[in-house]
């Protein structure tokens, strides 16, 4: 699978802040890839990166197979971009600020330009806002039109630093189903944000930055793989205990933790006992568990480095 | 990239707003001299104002000199200093380089449209003044108009230096223009920039008043800003003219080599 993105030890310091710190990137052609972290661990830094927007102190970076940011010119028009917050012309209209925009680089017809401007407002949901300047539009939609603005050019990589930022719950969901329908049209996706529930519906791989440092990065799939643990729930824990004894990992209340990757088996095991169980399901660590596992260890090491 | 830029600073209500504020001046001296009929006399307040009443088509030139001291390097340092860091402070300027414009094609481009600016305001700026001058003063068509030397001038080389002296000021505005323009890049804050540039702007006048500072007088970005009245010299005297234009050359190289330099190299953190 070819490297839509990669990096290599990419580091860039802001004086003494070292606010990315050698990461190596790894984004695949097809990926939804979801960039975590918490404030000020670097995303936005990084995203700049990529762009050619802030210079790396060392490292490289390769876009669409290309170093940056010399190949700019010809792979940036192959890629749309949201950078921390929407920007717009104020006093011009949603369409007018998508013309310049489209104008103002290489890669886009101006025969197709209002053809396609119409096509995108549509496509995020800003088709009848007519005339009116930006100055007039909420919050939603400005992030809207920011996102029009990435996909102007049907581009083959998306990158969107927090695209959801101010948008309420339905419009979530919208530019989630989106995203979706952009990437099975062929689309890779580099997503980055602190909302763990939105990667996770999301994603099909992740990276985990802390303080600059990349503490993990894999299939979502992997890293919320069973733990070879069936979770059951039954009105009788007492009894499970005293069946399963040394296979019970933890008991909260009526939920226990029960050692053996096949819940069937359990199951009958429980059953045959007669012990009523109410539910059962595989153990699988959440997105959330896993990305604070990470982060919480290697918080310490750069404590303990300092 | 440079059309989208001039249809950007042409869109704006700002810019038009700019050059009317930039004509009211000019006008309102002009209707005030009218009422009260009591010009400067030759070699008080600004230079041809004295003139005009006798002569409309002097008018111009009368209003370039009223607003050159100050008026026109505000506009031009507001416009120039907005160009790079306006774009910054709106956010814009991160998605014009993801675009990706090119940064240097982007400084060429902003360069360009201050370049229209600055020619625009002078020349309305004449235009209006002249259009004022000969509705509201008596104009001479056919006889000779009187230069600064004493000797007479026909309509022809009046109108001939007056385009000059259009060109001359509009080459002294790209010197603020420059210094604007790398303020700009410089700073996040265009009233950083255009506020940057205007200092330049009195400190160089200021000097130039101190005898202390006759050393660099030469050298101040002002120093030869009102030599256009030379034009209207029998002959011309094109010494301080040539002098300021080469000036104004070494300052607007360096600057936008010093802008090019910064804005190429630069963390796009805005
Ligand atoms: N221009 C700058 N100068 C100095 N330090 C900076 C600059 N930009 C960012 N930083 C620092 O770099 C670190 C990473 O910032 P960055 O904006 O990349 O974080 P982030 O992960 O995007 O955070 P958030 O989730 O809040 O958007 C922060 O500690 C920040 O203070
Ligand atoms: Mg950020």
């Amino acid at each position: 699978m070819s490297a839509v993105i990669a990096t290599r030890a990419l580091v860039k310091r802001f004086g003494r802040l070292r606010a990315v710190d050698g990461i190596d990137l790894d984004v695949r052609a097809g990926d939804v890839y979801g960039f975590l972290g918490a404030n000020g661990s670097g995303k936005t830094t990084t995203v700049r990166m990529l762009l050619g927007l802030v210079l790396p102190t060392s490292g490289e970076v390769e876009l669409l197979g290309e170093r940056m940011p010399r190949a700019g010119r010809r792979v940036l028009p192959r890629v749309g971009a949201l950078i921390e917050s929407p920007a717009h012309y104020g006093h011009l209209s949603g369409a007018e600020n998508l013309k310049l925009l489209d104008a103002a680089g290489p890669g886009g017809s101006w025969r197709t330009r209002g053809r396609r401007v119409a096509e995108v407002l549509e496509q995020v949901g800003l088709g009848g806002v007519g005339r009116r300047p930006v100055t007039a539009y909420s919050l939603g939609m400005r992030q809207r039109l920011g996102l029009a603005g990435a996909l102007l050019r049907r581009p083959d990589l998306l990158v969107l630093d927090e695209p959801t930022n101010g948008l309420d719950p339905q419009g979530i969901a919208e530019i989630r189903e989106l995203l979706l329908e952009l990437h099975r049209g062929g689309t890779t996706v580099f997503l980055s944000s602190h909302l763990l529930a939105e990667v996770e519906q999301l994603c099909s791989r992740v990276g985990v930055l802390d303080r600059g440092r990349l503490v993990l990065q894999d299939d979502l799939a992997t890293l919320t793989a069973p733990t070879g643990a069936t979770v059951v729930r039954t009105p009788e824990p007492d009894r499970v205990r005293a069946l399963l004894d040394a296979r019970v990992i933890a008991v909260d209340g009526d939920r226990l933790v029960v050692r053996g990757p096949d819940p069937a088996a359990v199951n009958a095991l429980l059953v045959g006992a007669g012990i009523p169980v109410t539910a059962l399901a595989l153990d699988r660590p959440s997105l959330e568990e896993v990305v604070l596992a990470a982060a919480a260890t290697s918080a310490d090491r750069v404590e303990a480095v300092r | 990239m440079i059309l989208v830029e001039l249809r950007k600073l042409f869109r704006r209500p700002r810019t038009w707003a700019t050059v009317a504020v930039l004509n009211a001046l000019p006008v309102l001296v002009a209707v005030l001299l009218v009422l009260t009929d009591l010009a400067p006399r030759p070699g008080e307040g600004p230079p041809f104002l004295s003139a005009v009443l006798s002569n409309g088509a002097l008018y111009p030139l009368a209003a370039l000199a009223i607003v050159l001291p100050l008026f026109l390097p505000i506009a031009v340092a507001v416009v120039a200093g907005d160009a790079v860091a306006g774009e910054a402070q709106a956010g814009t300027l991160r998605y014009l380089l993801a675009r990706p414009a090119g940064r240097t094609r982007l400084l060429v481009a902003k360069l360009v449209a201050v370049l229209a600016f600055v020619l625009l305001a002078v020349v309305v700026v004449a235009a209006v003044g002249y259009v004022v001058g000969i509705s509201l003063f008596d104009a001479q068509p056919v006889a000779g108009t009187t230069s600064v030397s004493g000797t007479s001038l026909s309509s022809g080389e009046i109108a001939g230096r007056t385009a000059m002296a259009i060109g001359y000021v509009g080459v002294s505005m790209l010197g603020v223009a420059a210094f604007a323009l790398f303020f700009s890049t410089l700073t996040d804050s265009p009233l950083g920039a255009t506020m940057g540039a205007l200092a330049v702007l009195v400190a160089s006048s200021l000097l130039f008043t101190l005898d202390a500072a006759s050393p660099i007088a030469p050298y101040l970005p002002t120093r030869y800003w009102l030599a256009f009245v030379d034009l209207f010299r029998d002959p011309i005297l094109w010494r301080d003219l040539t002098r300021g234009l080469a000036l104004q050359g070494v300052y607007v190289g360096v600057l936008l080599a010093a802008a090019w330099a910064n804005f190429t190299t630069k963390d796009i953190t805005s």
